[in-house]
């Protein structure tokens, strides 16, 4: 147990809707070692994102416990929260919403780098030159203006900016939900690369289960705020037992000829 | 038999820095009465332009060229009675402070001249067949009462308000989450068979296009690349970027060694 970079029990947020409380999230417990990608996945509404946030602390739950690294994640304030964010990174789907959109490459990959004080001023070039590097994208790269290039340097871009802090996990919400085909298959040998390095671990947040065939160790399915199951892949997709986990292996898109599980 | 829509040498381009920026290069292709033909592409491939130029709703800068003919039908194509479209975002589509039934019933009188009573009678029916719950409560909903889903049940209803020829759906499942979105598909897969409309599928996702095509046009910087059958497409297609396409999909099947087509495993450097 305490070998655990983050566990989750029973962490329960209700949110009001048209005058009446529901539960968002209704007692989900799981847990990630390190290194290790969990992929949490779900229908719309399942509250996979209202976990993400919660472990971000952008909403306070309002009940359970969220350790990381063994400290309790929801009683730390001030400056110790603001360090345990450089350990705890986030990638969200869409970049063009996440980032100052007249802020160049440079800027965006030096934020963290100063807020962190992860490299002094003069170093910071060199820091910001070798993190395009590492993402698969050329240094010159750092003079351009986030609108100015592709969706998938974008997010590419956004996973620079996350590894600048060497953090331990970064959640990752529907991050490569956006991206072209041949763009996302790029995008995930990098995150597997980088986690290779650095021995990341990954809380990836998606709906979609070939993505989580190609990229997790384990699978916790969401249903209405509630974790269905867990498993491996090979588990959950080629023997479902939850319902919602059965639905979605039918539902997943198929290569005509291939529709034989 | 005489195809419903045919298409030859059509181009958009659009004025750039000095030069024309090409979106649609020289595009021949027919599609048959009840026909689906799926048309696959990346960001920037051109196959959204290529539903918009055939709906007309291209914007007043673009230079076209070529023909879009509607052979049988002896007028020019209208939207809302011989094309139906249906857009990714069906909360961009809708009207937000417009009661659904009433937004539905607008396209009925709008385009096939009824009276306001039988539109909304008419709406209500539409509500039914795209199964959408308590079809007279729901034509009192505004939009945002509903799911997203449900949302793009009510914008496939006011798209074959006018039993159109054509209907055409512009990535309008990718927004919705892997179980709605199959839920979606059996849709437009049923109202295109009883209606006995041609379908259009405009998609990123080459496997979900096989699931609904008859034919597969694959798109690439605005160009056709290739069109065939799709099941030749997704077996045994001839241009090495239909190869790329189907080895970025990302099955759930890859590892349990049902894969249709083998030898291309691009998952297989991912999780080594």
């Amino acid at each position: 147990m305490s070998a655990d970079l983050l566990s989750v029990s029973g962490l329960t947020k209700r949110f009001s809707r048209g005058g009446k409380a529901f539960a968002a999230l209704d007692g989900v417990d799981f847990a990630i070692a390190p290194g290790e990608t969990l992929a949490l996945v779900g229908p719309s509404g399942s509250g996979k994102s209202t976990v993400a946030r919660c472990i971000l602390r952008l909403v306070e739950p309002d009940a359970g416990k969220i350790r990381f690294e063994g400290q309790d994640l929801l009683d730390l304030r001030g400056a110790a929260l603001r360090s345990m964010r450089a350990r705890l990174q986030m990638v969200f789907q869409d970049p063009l919403a996440a980032f100052n959109p007249r802020a160049t490459v440079a800027r965006l990959i030096n934020d963290p780098l100063r807020i962190h004080d992860v490299a002094r001023r003069a170093e910071r070039p060199a820091a910001i030159a070798s993190l395009l590097e590492r993402v698969g994208l050329s240094p010159d790269l750092a003079t351009r203006h986030v609108h100015e290039i592709s969706g998938g340097q974008r997010q590419r871009v956004a996973i620079a900016r996350a590894i600048a802090t060497k953090p331990r996990l970064i959640v990752l919400d529907e991050a490569v939900s956006a991206l072209d085909v041949s763009v996302r298959a790029d995008v995930l040998k990098l995150l597997k690369a980088l986690q290779d390095e650095d021995g990341l671990a990954y809380l990836f947040i998606t709906h979609d289960l070939g993505v989580v065939r190609a990229v997790a160790d384990r699978v916790a399915v969401m249903d209405a705020g509630r974790i269905v199951e867990q498993g491996a892949p090979s588990q959950i997709i080629g023997a479902p037992s939850s319902a919602t986990a059965r639905a979605l292996v039918a539902a997943a898109p198929r290569l005509l000829g291939s529709e034989t599980v | 038999m005489s195809p419903c829509l045919s298409l030859r040498g059509l181009s958009v381009r659009y004025p750039g820095n000095k030069t024309l920026v090409t979106a649609l290069d020289s595009i021949d292709l027919d599609i048959a009465a009840g026909e689906r033909v799926a048309i696959i592409g990346e960001s920037g491939s051109g196959k959204s332009t290529l539903a918009l130029a055939i709906a007309n709703l291209l914007p007043g800068n673009a230079r076209v060229q070529g023909t879009v003919e509607w052979p049988g039908l002896g007028r020019k194509a209208e939207n809302g009675r011989d094309i139906g479209f249906v857009f990714q975002d069906p909360s961009a589509s809708l009207d937000p402070v417009m009661r659904i039934g009433d937004q539905i019933a607008e396209v009925a009188r709008a385009n096939l001249g009824m009276g306001w009573r039988a539109a909304q009678a008419l709406a209500i029916q539409l509500l039914d067949r795209v199964r959408l719950p308590e079809p007279r409560l729901a034509a009192q909903a505004f939009p945002h009462q509903l799911s997203g889903g449900q949302k793009q049940r009510v914008a496939i209803a006011a798209a074959i308000v006018g039993k159109p020829r054509l209907l055409i759906a512009d990535e309008a499942t990718s927004a919705l989450d892997t179980i709605v979105q199959a839920e979606i598909m059996a849709l437009i897969g049923r109202l295109v068979t009883e209606e006995g409309m041609s379908l259009l599928f405009i998609s990123h996702d080459i496997a979900l296009a096989s699931q609904i095509a008859d034919r597969i046009a694959v798109f690439r910087h605005g160009r056709l690349v290739e069109v065939g059958p799709a099941r030749q497409i997704v077996s045994n297609p001839t241009d090495p970027y239909t190869w790329l396409l189907l080895d970025a999909h990302l099955g759930i099947d890859a590892h349990l060694g049902i894969d249709a087509h083998s030898g291309v495993d691009a998952h297989s450097e991912i999780d080594a």
